[in-house]
Order: C-alpha cells, then sequence, then structure tokens
C-alpha cells in the first residue's frame, strides 16, 4: 500500500484536523466526528445532515456551507456514522424548524440514523428523513436492501439547502429532497479496486484488461466484470440502463453529473462526458446542467459514474442558487 | 461462563464478553477476508473496534455494574457507539435486548438466559428487518437459540445446552454459504453472494461459542 498517511488507524480525524485547520468557516467537532457551519444553528431554517462513512470525499463535509449542509457526520472508512455522532450533529443544527436527515440506502447507515432519530426525537427535535437510492446496478426489490445512494446524494443535498436557505419548512424540503431522488439514476464502473487504509491491500483484484460494470462506492465489486473497452462502449453500458430504468425525454431537461471514483484524471471525465452527452442526445434527452469532477468517491478507486436527473424550472432554479461549500461553490 | 455452576452472575456475563471480544480479536483478518469477498472488508475491524471497547471498560471499572442486565446494557450501548455500520446496531440492539429481558436480577439461570438470547434475536430481526435464511447473523443467532430451547426441554445441563448452541450457530453458520443473500450489503451482489460464508453470522457463532467458554479465575 503506498499512501500518505501517518497511521491507519487515525485516516479519519487526521483528515477532520485537516479541514478545520483550511476551513475556519466551519466548527469541526473531532470527538464526535462532526463537521458544522461555524454559525449553526440558524433559528428558524431547517437545518439539514447527512454523513456516512468516509472514504467518499468531498462527499459529505465538503458539502458543508451555505447553501447546503448544515452538518456532515464522517464515520470510519467506508462504516456508518454512529448515532451519538449523528445526534451530535442533529442538536448542532436545530434552529427549532426540524432537521432534514438526507441518508444513502446502506443497512448501516439508514440503521444508524435511525437510531439517532429516535434518539433526536425523545430531545424534542423534530427530525425527517430521506434516502437517496439512485443507483440502477441493483436490482429493486423486496428481496434486497434495495438500490445504493450514490451520486443523486450530491444533487438531493444541494437542492435541498437551497430550499432550507430559501427558509422553506421541513416537509416541503424533504419533499423536494424526495422528488429529487425519484428523478435520479446512477450507473457506475470501476477500472481498479480500492485500498482502505486499515487494510492494507486492495477490496478485490481486477487484472490488467477487466473492468466492473455497476459498482457501488465502497470497493464492493459490481455485477458483471467485462473485458476492458473503450470510453464509447463504457458510456453505452453506463446510459443504456439508466434510460431503461426512466424516461427523461418529457423532462424540461435534465442535469447530467458525471462523476469521478477517486483516481481517475479530470481529462478521461470530459472525454467520458463528450460520450455520453451524445448519447444522451441521440436519446432526445436535452441537458439542462452539468456537473464534472470527483465529488463522490471511493478512496483511490479509478473509474466513474454517471448521474441523471429529471429537472424542471424549480428544480432548475434551487440548483442554480448561490452555494458556498469547500467543494462546491458558485452564485453570489 | 459456565464454569462450575448454572446461574450466570455479573461477573460470568463480564467473562462472556471477554472470551468473545478475544475470540472476534483473533478472528478478525477471517472475519475482514469474508467481508471483502460480499462487502466491504470491515466487519474485523469494526467488531475488533466495538469489543475492545466493551473490554476497556470492564478493565477500566472501579464499581462494576452488579447486574448481568447492567453489564449487557452498558455493552450494546457502547458498541451501538463504536461499531457503525450495520453490525453496530444489530449486535448493540441484540446485547440491549437481552438487558431489558433480564432486568434488575443478580443471576440468571439457564432458562432467563435462554428467554433472553431470544428476546434480543426478536429485537434484531426487527432493527435489521431480516430472517432466517437471508444470509445474516440471524443465521447462526436463531438455530443457536432453537438449540438452546430444546436441550433445556429435554433436561440437559446449562453446559451441554450452551455447547449445543454453539454447534448449532455453526451449522447455521456453514449454511449460509450457499445462500443468495438478501440483507445488506451482500445482497447487491445478486447470485453472486452464494459460495461465500456470511460474516455477521461468522461472528455471531464465535459470541455464541464464547458463552460456552469455562469463565478463568
Amino acid at each position: 500500500m503506498k499512501k500518505l498517511l501517518n497511521d491507519p488507524a487515525t485516516v479519519v480525524v487526521d483528515a477532520l484536523r485537516g479541514m478545520a485547520a483550511a476551513h475556519p468557516e466551519l466548527r469541526v467537532d473531532l470527538e464526535h466526528r462532526v463537521v458544522v457551519r461555524a454559525d449553526a444553528p440558524s433559528q428558524g431554517r431547517v437545518g439539514l445532515v447527512s454523513g456516512g462513512g468516509s472514504g467518499h470525499e468531498p462527499l459529505h463535509a465538503g458539502f458543508v456551507g451555505p447553501g447546503m449542509l448544515d452538518a456532515a457526520c464522517a464515520g470510519e472508512v467506508f462504516t456508518s456514522p454512529v448515532p451519538d455522532q449523528i445526534l451530535a450533529a442533529t442538536t448542532a443544527v436545530d434552529g427549532g424548524a426540524g432537521v432534514l436527515h438526507i441518508v444513502k440506502n446502506y443497512t448501516g447507515d439508514v440503521m444508524n440514523f435511525e437510531m439517532a432519530a429516535e434518539f433526536a426525537a425523545d430531545n424534542g427535535t423534530e427530525v425527517a428523513c430521506v434516502v437517496i437510492d439512485d443507483d440502477v446496478a441493483v436490482q429493486d426489490s423486496t428481496w434486497t436492501a434495495g438500490r445504493r445512494g450514490v451520486g443523486a446524494t450530491l444533487v438531493v443535498e444541494k437542492i435541498a439547502g437551497a430550499a432550507a436557505a430559501q427558509g422553506r419548512p421541513l416537509a416541503e424540503v424533504a419533499q423536494l429532497a424526495r422528488r429529487v431522488n425519484d428523478e435520479g439514476r446512477s450507473m457506475g464502473m470501476a477500472l481498479t479496486s480500492c485500498t482502505v487504509p486499515a487494510v492494507g491491500h486492495p477490496t478485490f483484484d481486477l487484472a490488467e484488461n477487466q473492468m466492473e460494470i455497476g459498482i457501488g462506492i465502497h470497493g464492493e465489486p459490481g455485477r458483471r466484470r467485462v473485458p476492458l473497452a473503450s470510453a464509447a462502449e463504457v458510456a453505452a453500458m453506463l446510459v443504456e440502463p439508466i434510460l431503461a430504468d426512466r424516461d427523461f425525454a418529457g423532462a424540461d431537461g435534465v442535469l447530467l453529473f458525471v462523476n469521478g471514483m477517486g483516481a481517475t484524471p479530470l481529462m478521461e471525465l470530459y472525454l467520458m462526458y463528450d460520450q455520453v452527452s451524445a448519447l444522451l442526445d441521440r436519446a432526445g434527452v436535452r441537458v439542462a446542467r452539468s456537473l464534472v469532477g470527483s465529488y463522490v468517491t471511493s478512496l483511490d478507486m479509478a473509474g466513474c459514474s454517471v448521474t441523471v436527473v429529471g429537472l424542471d424550472d424549480r428544480l432548475i432554479g434551487l440548483w442554480d442558487a448561490p452555494v458556498c461549500t469547500p467543494a462546491l461553490r458558485w452564485g453570489a | 461462563m459456565t464454569g462450575n455452576g448454572s446461574w450466570i452472575d455479573a461477573a460470568r456475563a463480564a467473562s462472556w464478553l471477554r472470551a468473545a471480544a478475544a475470540a472476534v480479536h483473533d478472528q478478525r483478518d477471517l472475519l475482514t477476508e469474508l467481508d471483502s469477498a460480499i462487502g466491504d472488508a470491515d466487519h474485523g475491524l469494526n467488531l475488533d473496534r466495538g469489543m475492545s471497547a466493551v473490554i476497556a471498560q470492564l478493565d477500566a471499572d472501579a464499581d462494576p455494574p452488579a447486574s448481568p442486565g447492567a453489564l449487557l446494557k452498558r455493552a450494546g450501548m457502547t458498541l451501538v457507539s463504536t461499531v457503525g455500520g450495520a453490525s453496530g446496531p444489530l449486535y448493540g440492539t441484540l446485547l440491549l435486548r437481552m438487558a431489558t429481558s433480564v432486568g434488575d436480577a443478580k443471576s440468571l439461570d439457564a432458562k432467563d438466559f435462554a428467554v433472553a438470547l431470544r428476546a434480543g434475536l426478536d429485537g434484531v430481526r426487527a432493527r435489521g428487518k431480516a430472517e432466517a435464511g437471508d444470509k445474516t447473523l440471524i443465521d447462526a443467532l436463531a438455530p443457536a437459540c432453537d438449540a438452546l430451547d430444546g436441550t433445556l426441554a429435554s433436561g440437559a445441563s446449562f453446559a451441554e445446552a450452551l455447547s449445543a448452541a454453539a454447534r448449532a450457530a455453526d451449522a447455521g453458520r456453514d449454511a449460509t454459504v450457499p445462500l443468495v443473500a438478501r440483507k445488506g450489503r451482500a445482497s447487491y451482489l445478486g447470485e453472486r453472494s452464494a459460495g461465500h460464508q456470511d460474516p455477521g453470522a461468522t461472528s455471531m457463532a464465535l459470541l455464541i461459542a464464547a458463552a460456552g467458554t469455562p469463565a478463568e479465575g
């Protein structure tokens, strides 16, 4: 394993310490491993809390700031945060208008956020929860844990954050978040595995001439291992299942988000964006907004994911609204 | 925990947790290997971290909990706060429900223990929304509960019942190999999850076996 580390056991808190040093506009609670806007709580405004295992940076702490999240909880690498952390974050951002939990659909995350919401309710904080499950690689069925939350999480956090900043009530912010999730579909692929620092070797082996289609963001293998193919062929393997799952032709336009898994150069991501947008164009899907970059990552995995979210004028307005976080910032 | 008698007091409950923690620590690499095949390669690390925290509390106890229930409750809360993932809420819920079941009793007999373990199983089922056959830790825990009840009903000693429970948990663990996972991250693999032993059932079998480990000292 070749990584920039002092001690694999303290990688999460060591990184949070750096985040605190680099971003004085954030309050970093190292004991609870929670990153909070320094001005939290905002009285009378809905608070947004997300979180999950570490290793997906900049998700989630990189999206804490005006126009997006109020707090993020960092679990161990690829491991859900625990209820104490989530409760600390929820309490810190509760300005009396309730708190929305944005949770990616993984068994552990859902259970830990559920326990934290029970504790918060005991303390008198109103909590709503939206579970993100946009990954079309997983067959949705009552017999499985359901689809995973991947790229659409960022879009939900941005749009719900904009609605909360406008002073919308909890029920409306939660409903918007659910709508974005319903409108979002994603599919990912890996060229290489990733290495969890405390494990020290790759989570799985992928031969030089192979790739994994339908990968998740935890180094868990995908559904199909196939010979390495051209970017054009990879783009088709990612776009086809997305379009087969939802008809975007009727939307006012879509957000096309081409995401890097952590070790893929931006050059390759733009190359993929070119391929993917051409396929959408051919399918009659109009791209209204775009995002390209490594935002929902899987440590040092090489590969990419494609997320398509159907938009309308209101959602476009909320996407365009100002945001000022370490990883995403535009507007005023 | 069986020791020379069939009663469990707080000290015996503590030695169960110590034996379980030692087994998880010894097998942590195996648990992580099993998890990397069908999960996300963290089960051994996470459970070892949580059980170590439970033991650190026991070691630091100036005034140890007076009842098995108080001890199990504290251990359950510690697991919930330190393990993370799905295992934290599930193992935590198991111990918390056992604690609720036994209340403040200073010592438990075999029947109390069997009832408590089944209450824990019911809690885990509800928290995880999983049933036997889903390729989860329930596949080791449920047969262990059945074996405890069955052998105690037929007049076996507590020690005999615990070793029957351990054998049943091991058999349940082994039987997860051909199953297709329906819960947790392994379920994302669909048919590809078959042919692998479930890491959660593996750690659960260690916990059950530890209950039959004779107490030291």
